[in-house]
């Protein structure tokens, strides 16, 4: 089966710097992407290269099997069908809402035409805004405007470019989920570009982690929570601390909390210096335990208390704890570890050190 | 270092052949920008050229006067512009006394005479014959001999009526450069003990050097640019010179010589109005904007300020202006005729198909260069951009030449295979004239598109790009729309300055062709003040235009104000 979108081995350069090198991913049906990283990690580039704004220096784009971009040639924006949401919305200011839909219809029948911008407004709730111009109306219906334009053609995969980071968190989430659904009932395929990793996972099937120009992993978001194959990439996602360890004779890792549990991946010997992956929900707060920690900083988030521990050797743990668990800073109480898939780095090595991921 | 970066950039993004038709708006932009450019290389190239008999004439004799009453009006000009200039600046940006809402617009008022019409109008006015001196004389019942007078139609003279209508351009960029200026750095030298006069001089004036300079500059390429005044003055400077060798010695190589000098001089002015603009940038102190609370004057000082910043306006535009309009109403009768009414239209279709032309021009320039945003269209954008700088007369030479040997070609061509000669196809026809003021009026219609340009977000281009609309699409459903109040005023400014031009036209106008500023020149130098009035006041009303124009921007850039998009 052809796949809905594949990019191979991309490499995107703004002499003479390289923005984007060998990045490659795949998107077997017209589901729902998001690109994450940090700013400056080249995600809007990567997906600008996708709508064709972008010329390649190396590698290719296919859309459905259809070649768009190769190096040294790209099929101009406007002959991909591909739509596309912008940051700042872009609204024509000179046209109104209703034109602005209709401004990719060109060269529809007029009847057409209208009919298919009265079902969009009415399919983002705002056929009653039709003759108002984009300055006369909220934030969050200029987003639906801007959503209602880009999918008026009938385009193959959408393009989210930071859409919603002009909003407030509220109206945000609600959106993203609104926009996800009108996608998957068109069967238009999606690719958000976010650095929100919430709303990344609100909206998204599946997520790339982009870091300084690669693509680190592209995966569920409950594998890049649990597993994931990079330093950076388990300390953009989600919270957590790194554990240092070293591997026992039996592939078990000795810690200051006692012994984890899981199998060896390839390349890890007995002996070696470890950093286990620890999120704050694989540590249990558990009076009966004997094994215990200080309670160096506590947040309370209504429904349970994130607390920052500390253990003996000085070494920090993030705990979640239901909210009746109520403790005073500098109290010792009680935890245990509940590590499903067990993840780990080499120690010392930088950032960027290989992953040991087993399940 | 930076030059071979930039061409390792340039090659690189050449390699990276954007997109597959990409290059035709390169070219494009990059061919207009060299013809536009030609005027000026022509009149280079030209003056490299071995100089003959008429060059080492004058060089003997005139060259020296040239350059010295050029410079002596150059500095003469620019030291009047800034005693005019300054003061109304500081008085009308932070006090207040009675009038200065007015005043802040209507000191720009003397922008829209051109130089030549104020000054023969204070020639008539002041001479001789003039009302001044006759009622002097019926008064005291003097005679020719009783009294001494000052002639206007002096070195002075000009450099008089040149600073009374170039005066504003000083105005304009001090006032920014005071309205800019920290509130705080005024608040602490108060605090600190200064008085006013210390506050203007040790704080605001050096504070606001940078501005200053660059708008002498602009007042002092004016100045060297003027033809008609120092013509009608007799005063002889490089403009006047050129014209003298062009049409009395008919040398063309010793005329662009003359020219490729000037141009020097206009370059070097150029570079310091750059630079000190840059510079104006880093002057720029606090970012505190807060709407400055204006000095309330009081007494005599408010009545005082109120005669500093009249008297500008005064003679700069209510006397000239009046004595046009007391004329014209004289004249009027017998001057409005049919052939007048011709007059006004041709120069009126003429000034408003230039303007069009221009517009076109520059929008295709400026959106290429959106489009293409490289060094080598950036660059040349830049170029094309220089014209403004550039003399009417220089500009009408550098057309002139390569127009002239294209006709001789065509000619020879034709003589050679069809034995039919057809003399001047090119040369004193309409198409020289246009060209010579795209050339030349072209920047003022790319600064307005190119600031309305930088508004529209890059976003707004690829958003209808990603809706299935090519470049040009883009360009007509997008731009152009959004565009239009920037296209109407680079409309307005470029008709105007047509309208007003008058060296260049001189120059290559045809046969029997004229307009209202040739019309105007010519009653004046045959000693009809009177009868030219009609003509004159036609090209004021029109220039009163893009002063309100420029009034209102200045509205819009106060600080406090918040422009509305």
């Amino acid at each position: 089966m052809t796949p809905f979108l594949d990019l191979t081995d991309l490499a995107i350069a703004y002499p003479p710097r390289r923005v984007i090198e060998g990045v490659s991913l795949r998107m077997d049906r017209a589901g729902i992407g998001c690109l994450l990283g940090p700013s400056g990690c080249g995600k809007t580039t990567l997906l600008r290269a996708i709508a064709g704004f972008e010329p390649l220096q190396r590698g290719s784009i296919r859309l459905r099997g259809g070649e768009l971009s190769r190096p040294g040639w790209t099929l101009p924006p406007e002959q991909r069908r591909i739509g596309m949401m912008f940051q700042d919305l872009a609204l024509f200011p000179h046209l109104t809402v209703a034109d602005n839909v209709a401004f990719g219809l060109r060269g529809w029948k007029a009847a057409e035409r209208r009919a298919r911008v009265h079902e969009l407004l009415r399919l983002v709730g705002l056929d009653e805004y039709a003759r108002r111009y984009p300055h006369q109306i909220s934030g969050g219906q200029q987003q639906r405007v801007a959503l209602a334009r880009a999918l008026a053609p009938r385009p193959g995969l959408l393009l989210l470019d930071e859409p919603f980071s002009s909003l407030d968190v509220a109206l945000r989430e609600g959106l993203a989920r609104e926009i996800r659904a009108i996608l998957l009932r068109e069967g238009i395929g999606g690719l958000l570009v976010s650095h929100d990793q919430f709303e990344a996972f609100a909206f998204a099937d599946e997520i790339g982690v982009l870091r300084e120009g690669r693509l680190l992993q592209w995966d569920s978001a409950y594998n890049l929570y649990h597993r994931p194959v990079d330093r950076f990439v388990a300390d953009f996602i989600g919270q957590g601390v790194l554990l240092p360890g070293r591997i026992g004779e039996d592939g078990r890792v000795l810690t200051e909390l006692g012994i984890i549990d899981g199998a060896l991946p390839d390349g890890y010997a007995p002996g070696d210096a470890v950093e286990v992956l620890v999120r704050p929900d694989d540590v249990i707060h558990d009076d009966a335990s004997p094994l215990n920690a200080e309670v160096a900083e506590r947040a309370f988030r209504g429904a349970e208390f994130l607390y920052t521990l500390r253990l003996a050797s000085g070494a920090r743990l993030l705990c979640l704890a239901s909210s009746h668990h109520n403790h005073a800073l500098e109290q010792r109480i009680g935890i245990r570890l509940d590590i499903d898939h067990r993840v780990m780095f080499r120690r010392g090595h930088g950032a960027g050190a290989e992953a040991g991921r087993n399940d | 270092m930076e030059v071979d970066i930039t061409r390792f950039q340039l090659l690189s993004r050449w390699k990276r052949g954007v997109w597959a038709r990409a290059d035709r708006w390169t070219w494009l932009v990059v061919g207009v920008a060299l013809a536009l450019a030609l005027p000026v290389l022509t009149v280079f190239a030209t003056a490299l050229q071995p100089a003959g008999p008429v060059w080492r004439h004058l060089a003997a004799t005139v060259l020296a006067d040239y350059v010295r009453d050029s410079v002596l009006l150059m500095l003469g000009v620019g030291v009047g512009a800034l005693l005019i200039g300054v003061p109304a600046a500081w008085l009308t940006s932070i006090h207040e006394f009675p009038g200065r809402r007015w005043f802040e617009w209507a000191l720009l008022l003397p922008m829209a005479i051109p130089a030549y019409i104020v000054a023969y109008t204070y020639t008539g006015l002041l001479d001789f014959a003039g009302p001044l001196q006759t009622a002097l004389r019926d008064w005291f019942h003097w005679t020719r001999r009783d009294y001494w007078f000052p002639e206007v139609r002096s070195l002075p003279g000009a450099v008089a009526m040149l600073a009374l209508v170039l005066y504003p351009y000083v105005y304009l960029l001090a006032r920014a450069a005071f309205l800019d200026q920290s509130v705080a750095v005024l608040e602490v030298s108060r605090t600190l003990g200064a008085g006013p006069w210390r506050r203007f001089f040790a704080v605001s004036l050096p504070m606001a050097r940078p501005a200053l300079i660059a708008g002498v500059s602009l007042v002092q390429m004016e100045a060297l640019a003027d033809y008609g005044t120092v013509q009608y003055f007799g005063v002889g400077t490089f403009t006047t010179g050129i014209f003298r060798v062009w049409h009395g010695m008919g040398d063309s190589a010793a005329a662009a010589q003359l020219a490729a000098l000037l141009l020097l001089f206009v370059f070097t002015l150029l570079a310091f109005e750059r630079l000190s603009r840059r510079r104006a940038r880093f002057h720029h102190t606090g970012n505190r904007r807060q709407r400055p609370t204006r000095i309330a004057l009081r007494g005599k000082r408010r009545w005082l300020a109120t005669v500093v910043c009249l008297l500008p306006l005064l003679f700069g535009f209510l006397i000239p202006a009046g004595q046009l309009t007391i004329w014209a109403a004289r004249t009027a009768p017998h001057m409005l005729d049919g052939r007048f009414l011709r007059l006004l239209t041709s120069s009126l279709s003429l000034a408003l198909g230039a303007a069009l032309l221009i517009l076109a021009l520059a929008l295709l320039l400026g959106y290429g260069r959106r489009l293409r945003p490289w060094p080598l269209t950036r660059l040349a954008v830049r170029y094309a951009g220089l014209g403004y700088a550039v003399p009417g007369t220089v500009i009408a030479i550098g057309v002139m030449l390569p127009f002239a040997a294209l006709d001789r070609g065509l000619d020879g061509w034709a003589r050679h295979w069809f034995g039919v000669s057809t003399g001047l196809l090119l040369s004193g026809t309409l198409a020289a004239l246009l060209f010579a003021y795209c050339a030349r009026f072209l920047p003022v219609a790319l600064h307005s598109i190119e600031a309305g340009l930088a508004r529209i977000r890059p976003s707004m281009d690829d958003a209808a790009r990603s809706l299935g609309s090519g470049p040009r699409a883009v360009l007509w459903r997008v731009h152009v729309p959004m565009l239009r109040g920037s296209l109407l005023t680079a409309v307005l400014l470029v008709f105007v300055d047509v309208l007003k031009e008058l060296p260049a036209t001189l120059i290559l106008r045809p046969f029997n062709f004229n307009t209202l500023a040739v019309r105007a020149y010519e009653l004046a130098s045959d000693e009809r003040l009177a009868d030219s009035a009609p003509f004159a006041l036609a090209i004021v009303l029109a220039g009163i235009g893009p002063v309100i124009l420029l009034s209102r921007a200045m509205g819009r850039s106060r600080p406090g104000y918040d422009a509305v998009p």
